[in-house]
C-alpha cells in the first residue's frame, strides 16, 4: 500500500499509565517506528517504546576535552611564547595558575555542547511538524498523551493501524498527512 | 486579590508531604501557571514596572555620567580604592548562586520540591549576574577598552595576564552567565511550547508565533525527551562545580592578595556559603509576594518555604562560624597585622557595619529553629530582607573596613560613598526588577513540565491499584521481552 503522502497515525490517551500500556502493546505488536508525545518525560516510556539511550554524553565529552586543550594552548602560547610575561614571581607558564581558566573553558564548551548537541540530535529548531495537524495535538503540551505510528514503519497500514490504535484505547485516532 | 485558604496540616513524618497541594491535575497546573501570563496585566504590575524602569533609566544616566567624568565621581580613593563597585558586584553575583544551587545541586540530590521555585530562581540568577557584571565593567575607568580583559589582539600587542585572579573572574563570570542562561532556556523550551499551543488555540496569533519561535518546534516527542533529560542532567552536573568555582574565584580576588583580613584560606568556602545564604534570602524576597499576588499557594506550598528557611538557617550558621573562625585564626596566627585587621572590623570606625552584618546574618536566621516562624510568610519575608541587607554589609565590611586602615597609619582614611555611588547601586535594582517583572508577566514563572512530572499521576504505574508488587511484576515482565 502506498503511503507516500501520509506521515502516520496518531492516537490520544488520557494518562501516563495509559500511554505506557499503549506503548508496550504497540511495540509488542511489531511496530518499530513508534513515538510518544507527552507533556513531561514519562518514566520508563523509553523502554516501553524500545528506544535506546541518548548519545549526547559523547558529544559533551569531546567538547569538554576541546575546552581543556584550547585553554591550555591559549595560555601557554599567549603568556609563554608570543609575549612572555614574568609576573608575580612565577614562570611565564605556571601550570597551577592555569587551572581556574582551564576548568571554566571546559565547563563552557561542555555546556554549549550539551545544549546545541541536544537540539541537534533532536533536529530542532523545526517550527513545523506534520503531527501539529492533528486536531487535539495542542494538548500534548498540556494534559494529553499521544502515540504515533509513522508511515515509514514496514508494518504500517493506515486502516489496520488505525483499528489497532483504537482497539488499545486510543481516542481521536487520525491519519496525519505529511 | 482573593485569599486562598491554605490548610497547614500537621506533618506525618512517615508520609512525604505532597509537592502540589489542593485538588490539582495536569490541566489545572497548566491553567494556574499559564493563567499568570494570559490574564489582564494587573495594575500593581504597571506601578512596580514603572518604578523599576525609572530606576533603570537612572542607572543609565549614572553610567553615562561616570563614563564622561571618570571614576572620580565615586567615593573610591586611596586607601579605599576598591569600594562600592566591588561590594555591589559580589553582592549581586552571590544572589545569583542560589538559583544555580536550586536548579542544579538540588536536582542532582533528587530534591523534588525544587520544581516549584527553580524557574524563578534561575531567572533571578541571570538577572543578578547581569546586574553584577555592570560594576566591574564600569569601574575599569576607560570602559571603551574593556575588551583588553579578553584574549583579543589589541593595540598594545599584549595578551592578558592569565595569572591574575581578576582575569580568572572574567572567565568564571562570563561562563557562569552563559551556562545559566542556556540552562534556563533549555528548561523553558517545553513550557514555551505549552504557551504556544494555548495561544494558538485561543487565536492569539502574535503570541503564538512569538512563543513558537523560542519553543523551537517542541513536540514532546519521547525521543526528544530522552536527549533532553540527558542534556538537563549534564548541565546540572556541570553547573554544580561551576557555581562553587565562580564564588571561589570571586573570593580569590581578595584571598590571593597580601592584605591582612583578605589573605586567608577560609575565603572560598566562606564566600560560597554566604552566596547561597544571600541567594536564598532573595528567593524568599521575590517568591513570597509573587506567590501571594499570583495565587500560586498550591504550587509553592508552606512546605517549600519551610525548606528554604532551613537552608537559610544552615547557611547563616555556617557564615557565622566563618566569622568566628576568622577571628580565631587571626589570634592563633600570632600575626599582629591580621589581629589588628579583625579587631578593627569589630570595634574600629566601621564597627556599626560589622554589627549590622552580625545581627542580620548570624542572629536573624536563628529564629528559624522555631517551626511556626518558618511557616509564616510574613516572618520569612521580613527576615529575608534582613538577610539581603546583612549580606550586602558583609561585602562592605570585608572590602572597606579592611582597606580603610592600611599598613601606614599616615594613609588611614574614612570612606564615604557619594550620591553617584548610591544612585548607581539603586539603579542596579532597577535593572534586576525590570527584568524580573517582564519575566513574571510573559514567561512561565514555574516549570510546568517539571511540576507535572513530580505529581503522583505522572508515574506510569499510578492507578494500577496500590499493589506495588503487581506493578513491579508487570515491569519485570516487560523487561523480559527485550
Amino acid at each position: 500500500m502506498a503511503n507516500t503522502n501520509k506521515w502516520g497515525v496518531v492516537a490520544e490517551f488520557d494518562s501516563a499509565a495509559a500511554i505506557y500500556t499503549a506503548a508496550e502493546k504497540t511495540t509488542a505488536q511489531g511496530y518499530t517506528h513508534v513515538d510518544a508525545y507527552t507533556p513531561f518525560p514519562v518514566h520508563g516510556l523509553d523502554r516501553a517504546l524500545r528506544q535506546g539511550p541518548s548519545h549526547l554524553g559523547w558529544i559533551v565529552v569531546c567538547c569538554g576535552i576541546t575546552g581543556i586543550c584550547l585553554a591550555q594552548l591559549m595560555m601557554y602560547w599567549m603568556n609563554a611564547v608570543d609575549y612572555p610575561i614574568w609576573v608575580s614571581g612565577k614562570e611565564p607558564y605556571a601550570w597551577p595558575s592555569t587551572i581556574p581558566i582551564t576548568f571554566e573553558l571546559m565547563v563552557l564548551l561542555s555546556g554549549l555542547g550539551a545544549v546545541f548537541g541536544m537540539f541537534g540530535l533532536n533536529k530542532l529548531p523545526r517550527l513545523h511538524h506534520p503531527i501539529f495537524q492533528h486536531a487535539t495535538f495542542w494538548r500534548a503540551t498540556d494534559d494529553r498523551f499521544f502515540l504515533a505510528v509513522e508511515a515509514k514503519d514496514p508494518k504500517f497500514d493506515s486502516a489496520q493501524t488505525t483499528r489497532f490504535l483504537e482497539s488499545i484505547g486510543g481516542k481521536n485516532v487520525a491519519i496525519v498527512e505529511d | 486579590m482573593t485569599a486562598i485558604p491554605v490548610v497547614d496540616e500537621p506533618e506525618n513524618p512517615l508520609v512525604r508531604a505532597p509537592l502540589v497541594e489542593g485538588k490539582n491535575d495536569f490541566t489545572s497546573v497548566t491553567n494556574i501557571i499559564a493563567g499568570v501570563a494570559e490574564r489582564k496585566t494587573p495594575r500593581g504590575w504597571y506601578l512596580m514596572f514603572g518604578i523599576s524602569v525609572a530606576l533603570l533609566l537612572n542607572l543609565g544616566a549614572m553610567i553615562g555620567y561616570l563614563v564622561f567624568n571618570g571614576v572620580g565621581v565615586w567615593g573610591n580613593n586611596v586607601p579605599v580604592a576598591w569600594a562600592w563597585p566591588i561590594v555591589n558586584f559580589v553582592f549581586w553575583i552571590g544572589i545569583g548562586h542560589a538559583g544555580t544551587l536550586i536548579s542544579a545541586v538540588l536536582f542532582l540530590f533528587r530534591q523534588k520540591w525544587r520544581t516549584s521555585i527553580n524557574r524563578a530562581s534561575e531567572a533571578m540568577t541571570i538577572f543578578a549576574v547581569m546586574a553584577a557584571g555592570i560594576f566591574p565593567a564600569i569601574h575599569v575607568g576607560r570602559i571603551w577598552v574593556i575588551y583588553w580583559v579578553f584574549p583579543l589582539p589589541n593595540q598594545m600587542a599584549m595578551w592578558p595576564n592569565f595569572k591574575s585572579p581578576l582575569l580568572w573572574d572574567v572567565f568564571a563570570v562570563s561562563t557562569y552567565f552563559t551556562i545559566s542562561a542556556l540552562f534556563w532556556f533549555v528548561g523553558l523550551v517545553p513550557d514555551l511550547a505549552t504557551f504556544r499551543d494555548r495561544a494558538a488555540k485561543a487565536g492569539r496569533t502574535i503570541a503564538a508565533r512569538a512563543y513558537g519561535v523560542f519553543a523551537f518546534g517542541w513536540t514532546g516527542s519521547n525521543r526528544h525527551w530522552i536527549n533532553y533529560e540527558k542534556a538537563y542532567m549534564i548541565l546540572a552536573g556541570l553547573s554544580t562545580p561551576l557555581v562553587l568555582s565562580v564564588h571561589s574565584i570571586v573570593s580569590f580576588d581578595f584571598a590571593v592578595s597580601l592584605v591582612p583580613g583578605w589573605h586567608t584560606t577560609i575565603f572560598p568556602p566562606y564566600f560560597v556559603a554566604g552566596a547561597i545564604f544571600s541567594g536564598f534570602g532573595m528567593v524568599l524576597t521575590l517568591m513570597i509576594p509573587a506567590r501571594q499576588w499570583l495565587g500560586l499557594h498550591e504550587l509553592i506550598t508552606l512546605n517549600h518555604l519551610d525548606n528554604i528557611a532551613k537552608i537559610l538557617l544552615l547557611t547563616g550558621t555556617m557564615v557565622g562560624y566563618a566569622y568566628g573562625m576568622e577571628f580565631f585564626i587571626a589570634w592563633y596566627s600570632g600575626v599582629e597585622y591580621e589581629q589588628f585587621a579583625f579587631i578593627n572590623r569589630a570595634i574600629g570606625p566601621y564597627a556599626w557595619a560589622y554589627w549590622i552584618m552580625i545581627g542580620c546574618n548570624v542572629i536573624s536566621p536563628q529564629f528559624f529553629w522555631i517551626r511556626s516562624l518558618r511557616r509564616s510568610p510574613m516572618v520569612l519575608f521580613v527576615i529575608s530582607i534582613f538577610v539581603n541587607i546583612g549580606m550586602w554589609f558583609e561585602r562592605f565590611v570585608i572590602t572597606i573596613s579592611t582597606l580603610n586602615r592600611d599598613f601606614l597609619p599616615s594613609s588611614w582614611g574614612y570612606y564615604s560613598p557619594t550620591l553617584i555611588d548610591i544612585l548607581t547601586y539603586a539603579g542596579s535594582f532597577g535593572l534586576f526588577f525590570t527584568m524580573f517583572l517582564l519575566f513574571c508577566r510573559f514567561l512561565p514563572i514555574l516549570a510546568i513540565s517539571e511540576v507535572k512530572g513530580v505529581m503522583p499521576e505522572a508515574n506510569p504505574h499510578h492507578g494500577h491499584g496500590h499493589d506495588d508488587h503487581h506493578a513491579h511484576a508487570q515491569h519485570a515482565h516487560a523487561h523480559a521481552h527485550h
